[in-house]
């Protein structure tokens, strides 16, 4: 297996808080990554570092092959992001957010035409393609945002709280859409507070007070805490 | 009742830990009294005059003397050529020129004559000069007669008053070139600071500062449809002024082009820069306006002479782009004035975009 992602005593301080404290680690190609931790314990601000949307206090980070800092445009060409606020422009039609992400990442016109065709047909979005987004439920607004953010075949996606507000039923479904991408080879780095989306990650990174306290398979930790399911390796966790 | 007060409490914890919206409460009152109380004074004090004396008898230079210690005037220069006196009225240097006769006496035997010619592309402004200018050469006509034993109607210095540019003194000539000021300013700055904000606020900045666009391409890409409206505007509101109000258009077109997509620069590195500060939609809003428009409207010389401010005033007023750019426009469009007079307020506008342009790239990325 190959590495997609390493980070070598990533750091960030905001003043005298500790953000995120020296963290290493690294992440194989294909693989769903999960980041888990209290709110502010430092998940948001590490994926930030990582896709280049903040700069390191201290420490580096190497993301499909190239340095964050040093080769930005090579990253950025690279990965998907899709961010813990919803990422499309909800005044803009389905078809019309595809066509301006398309565009971006620099398809050219025929790929996007393609590719426009072939998402909304899998997410049976075909009758819609001329609503605003603004219309649709949030399910559906999420996994358009996940597709959208998957239009440039990028090697990693950045997933912040993609399920947050979502209900079960619709995070089920936007799981099956994250285990397909990364059946294709795509590597996934996803943040998350519910427990039970953890057991989907094949590998976990628990996060406290912005240090690294446990990185491992879901089935190792809960054999290692010796606990019945991840949110009492959690709470063991959470209480040092 | 415990239960009301602490409640009360509470409100009162909100907004005492809410800075900005503090600084909104008590901060405005207390500038736009200060604002008002100053600026909103028609008297005008220390305006600019040249004097053309030929004689230089001992009278004109006594009414001369006169007129500059009332404090309404300041002498910026002698003229010795009537074209001379076209050139400052041009350049702008003077408000108002007194041209005395080449026998300039106070005599019984021989009325004299004064010529007093205001600048009216800023009638207001012309009209009071004049009115001050005839009240102290009466009172300087009749301190003569006194002293001289005479009666005051024996005694006569003639006034006739002539104004440039604008002879009927229509308001139109000065609020034609102060609203393009202030809607060049809010379209471009208050709009590009509102809509960047807003992705900010919505979470889709981060999205494009993630993909392969680069932060110049976004800032680009964001103001140029409004450079393109604001154009747009600006075009309406000199078309506006020139077939409905009757203004008329002197100078160079391309020029007046020019310097207006100048100032739009200059007005949307102000929009991206607050928008760098600013968290929200609401916040970019009220920046803009408090911080642009009011002093727009209130410190550029649009609605209040610039002369009548205490000096403190006038040094904010010249931080103003629209300082600057209202004596462009009136120039062009109304005196017919070239880059070779308007040159140093076209520098300053340049400085400007450049000045807020760079500080705003710089701040983009690091301040989401």
């Amino acid at each position: 297996m190959s590495t997609i992602i390493s980070t070598n005593q990533l750091t960030k301080t905001f003043g005298a808080f500790t953000a995120v404290n020296a963290i290493s680690l690294e992440v194989n190609k294909g693989e769903i990554f999960g980041f888990l931790g209290a709110n502010g314990a430092g998940k948001t601000t590490a994926l930030k570092m990582l896709t280049g949307l903040l700069t390191p206090s201290s420490g580096s980070a190497m993301v499909a092959g190239f340095d964050v800092w040093k080769q930005p445009e090579q990253v950025k060409k690279r990965i998907g992001y899709m961010s813990q606020k919803f990422s499309l422009y909800e005044d803009l039609t389905i078809r019309e957010n595809i066509r301006l992400f398309g565009g971006i990442y620099g398809l050219s016109m025929s790929d996007i035409r393609e590719k426009t065709s072939h998402l909304l047909q899998k997410l049976e979005l075909e009758k819609e393609a001329g609503t605003l987004v603004k219309s649709l439920p949030l399910g559906w607004k999420q996994k358009l945002a996940f597709s959208v953010a998957m239009l440039h075949d990028p090697k990693i996606v950045f997933l912040d709280e993609p399920t947050s507000g979502v209900d079960p039923l619709t995070r089920r479904q936007f799981w099956e859409l994250i285990y397909e991408a990364a059946h294709r080879g795509v590597t996934l780095m996803v943040t998350t507070h519910y427990m039970e989306e953890a057991e989907y990650c094949n590998r976990l990174s628990m996060m406290v007070d912005g240090s690294l306290v446990a990185l491992d398979t879901p089935g190792a930790l809960k054999t290692q805490y010796q606990a019945k399911n991840m949110d009492e390796v959690f709470r063991k966790i959470a209480r040092g | 009742m415990t239960r009301f007060s602490a409640f009360v409490q509470k409100e009162f914890r909100h907004i005492l830990r809410d800075r900005r919206t503090l600084m909104i409460l008590f901060g405005m009152p207390v500038i736009q009294v200060l604002l008002f109380g100053y600026v909103l004074t028609n008297e005008i004090k220390n305006a600019s005059i040249a004097v053309l004396d030929p004689a230089k008898t001992e009278e004109s230079i006594a009414l001369t003397n006169k007129l500059v210690s009332s404090g309404y005037f300041q002498l910026e220069q002698n003229l010795v050529s009537q074209e001379e006196l076209d050139r400052s009225f041009r350049s702008g240097k003077i408000k108002m020129a007194i041209v005395f006769p080449s026998d300039f006496i106070v005599d019984p035997s021989k009325p004299s004559s004064i010529q007093l010619i205001g600048d009216a592309s800023d009638p207001n402004t012309a009209t009071s000069l004049i009115q001050y200018a005839n009240a102290i050469i009466a009172d300087f006509v009749q301190e003569k007669a006194q002293d001289t034993g005479m009666a005051s109607n024996q005694l006569t210095i003639r006034t006739e008053t002539r104004m440039r540019y604008n002879p009927e003194q229509k308001a139109v000539f000065n609020f034609v070139p102060g609203v393009m000021t202030l809607i060049l300013m809010l379209v471009s700055a208050m709009m590009t600071s509102i809509t960047i904000a807003r992705e900010k606020e919505l979470g889709t900045m981060e999205v494009l500062l993630v993909s392969p666009l680069k932060p110049v391409q976004i800032i680009l890409g964001k103001t140029a449809p409004y450079l393109a409206l604001t154009l747009l505007n600006a075009l309406v509101v000199v078309l506006v002024g020139i077939y409905i109000f009757g203004m008329p258009l002197k100078g160079s077109i391309l020029l007046l082009t020019a310097e207006c997509v100048l100032y739009m620069f200059v007005a949307l590195s102000l929009g991206i820069f607050i928008s760098t500060k600013a968290k929200d939609q609401m916040t970019a809003m009220f920046i803009s306006a408090l911080g642009l428009m009011m002093p727009t409207m209130l410190l550029s010389g649009f609605i209040f002479p610039r002369e009548s401010m205490p000096v403190p005033l006038q040094v904010i007023g010249s931080a103003i782009p629209a300082t600057w750019f209202n004596p462009i426009i009136k120039g062009i469009m109304i005196k017919g004035t070239g880059l070779d007079v308007l040159w140093k307020q076209t520098a300053v506008l340049g400085g400007m975009a450049i000045f807020f342009l760079a500080v705003s790239l710089r701040n983009f990325k690091d301040r989401l």
